[in-house]
């Protein structure tokens, strides 16, 4: 079984509908990019597959012995993070308060999933840096981070490179290409359709029309013809 | 001065008035910490007006126990604020701002049409700056407050790195199974309960001030999350203390000069951070 499987779904806010119609399957070991206009529901599909809002109808479901909290998430940084006090290490630990259960306090195992985390971002030398005083790949990876130790299997990133100088962003995307190497599901919202065609095995577009399937269809079909050229032109 | 000091220390009034002063202060302090974050510094304003409200209500109804209605609905409006914080139609600043000043003014007029006190101004004064009921606490009242802020700080304590969490990032916690809607909760709860035993100390005008200024004058020199509430709790207690022992000595309200302490000591952070550049 699919490790996500949607059917039928809409989305949007109130009752009305963003997006409806949609389905897809995202397998183990997939790299899946989600791309389309502002508007068009990114976001708001994104927010609904982590339970963060209720769909208005259709079927969410994991398989493969995924349960619902255990998908890891980059989120866009909020206003409230621009002057957070708070060091590296702090807010990597904090991946792992959704897993205390019953406890009140981190244990040796969570302090080593940081640890172990932050090495395998190679921020272990930022540790007790304060996390608003890093560059922006820096706080991005200290983000990646925690997001793995709230999840080893599925990352959801939304849009990870928004604001990152273009050597820094190609470092980010090779940072999530290893990340997928070593078995870890990413879907990713992006912008940036160039990188989503050179890294992402499969492509949902969402928009009036709703394309999903492999990278190489996505590039033959009319929808993907379009939409990469005009990127292109804008780029 | 010192000896005036001892004389005074003798009499158990103002021993409570220490003892009240200090837990109130180190609670609101540690709760500041993630209001000020989560951009909710107005919410004790906000609250404390409500608070203002109920008592004027309280006074009028002549009920014994005016606490048994100031703490409901204090409660109350703190959960419905925090709860419709973010995605409201009216926006969550808007909202405070609206039921802050609707409060105040329908607890002034409530207390000038119904009153029975001779001095309507005095007691308004009293209530919107502090009086001197911090010195008239009988031993029940200081038991309470002491278990009310025990319990505070404990929760705050057991709960913190949950409230780490939702406070740095709401959105990655709820999604990675923390139940970020219980510890909103939660807070809402506390910061009710802080600043109705507040407004015994520093009146309902000034409550804000216990909330913000230990945190933000911790965020001008510290830069991690466990610093900053530490120095913000030793903070405003240091500066409690110090504001109770200067009014009694010098004979000035409780409230304001607590108050004016946390701002002096405000600069001093504010140029220290500028110097020194911060402390990890």
């Amino acid at each position: 079984m699919a490790l996500i499987t949607v059917k039928d779904l809409a989305l949007g806010y109130e009752n009305r509908a963003v997006v409806s119609g949609l389905d897809f399957e995202v397998e183990s070991g997939d790299y899946l990019c989600i791309v389309g206009e502002n508007g068009s529901g990114k976001t708001t599909l994104m927010r609904t597959l982590l339970g963060l809002q209720e769909p208005i109808s259709g079927q969410i479901l994991f398989g493969d012995g995924i349960r619902k909290n255990e998908i890891g998430y980059l989120p866009q940084q909020t206003q409230v993070q621009k002057d957070f006090p708070a060091t590296v290490a702090e807010i990597v630990l904090s991946g792992c308060a959704g897993s205390l259960g019953n406890r009140f306090f981190y244990g040796k195992k969570e302090k080593q999933k940081a640890a172990e985390n932050m090495k395998r971002m190679e921020i272990e030398s930022l540790k007790k840096r304060c996390f608003r005083e890093l560059s922006g790949g820096q706080q991005q990876r200290v983000l990646l981070a925690r997001a793995l130790c709230a999840a080893e299997r599925i990352l959801l990133l939304d849009e990870p490179v928004s604001g990152l100088d273009p050597k820094v962003t190609a470092e980010m995307y090779s940072e999530i290409k290893k990340l997928n190497d070593g078995g870890i599901t990413i879907i990713m919202i992006s912008h940036d359709i160039d990188s989503c065609i050179r890294y992402a095995g499969k492509i949902l577009h969402l928009g009036e029309n709703i394309f999903f399937g492999s990278k190489d269809e996505y590039l033959r079909s009319r929808m993907g013809k379009t939409f990469t050229q005009e990127g292109g032109a804008i780029a | 001065m010192m000896e005036k000091l001892f004389l005074y220390l003798q009499y158990p009034f103002v021993r409570y008035a220490i003892i009240v002063g200090v837990l109130i202060a180190l609670s609101s302090s540690l709760l500041g910490v993630t209001l000020v974050l989560k951009r909710f510094s107005f919410i004790g304003d906000g609250l404390s007006h409500v608070a203002f409200g109920a008592m004027a209500i309280a006074s009028v109804l002549k009920l014994a126990d005016k606490m048994t209605l100031i703490l409901p609905v204090t409660i109350l409006s703190a959960v419905v604020l925090l709860k419709r914080g973010h995605n409201a139609r009216i926006k969550g600043d808007a909202m405070i701002a609206m039921i802050s000043v609707g409060a105040l003014a329908f607890g002034y007029l409530l207390m000038n049409v119904f009153s029975s006190s001779a001095n309507i101004s005095g007691d308004v004064c009293s209530t919107l700056f502090g009086s001197t009921s911090i010195l008239t606490l009988t031993a029940g009242e200081v038991t309470a407050c002491v278990i009310l802020s025990l319990v505070v700080v404990g929760m705050f304590v057991i709960l913190y790195n949950r409230l780490f969490a939702v406070t740095f990032d709401e959105s990655f916690a709820k999604a990675t199974g923390v139940k970020t809607d219980r510890y909103n909760l939660i807070v809402a709860v506390m910061i009710a309960v802080i600043i109705v035993l507040a407004m015994n100390l520093v009146g309902s005008l000034l409550i804000s001030a216990l909330v913000i200024f230990p945190a933000l004058s911790a965020m001008r020199v510290f830069k991690s999350f466990k610093s900053v509430t530490v120095f913000a709790a030793g903070f405003s207690v240091i500066c409690a203390l110090a504001g109770i022992i200067i009014s009694i000595l010098a004979g000035t309200p409780v409230g304001s000069t607590i108050v004016a302490v946390d701002v002096a000591a405000f600069f001093v952070c504010f140029f220290s951070g500028k110097l020194i550049g911060g402390i990890a």
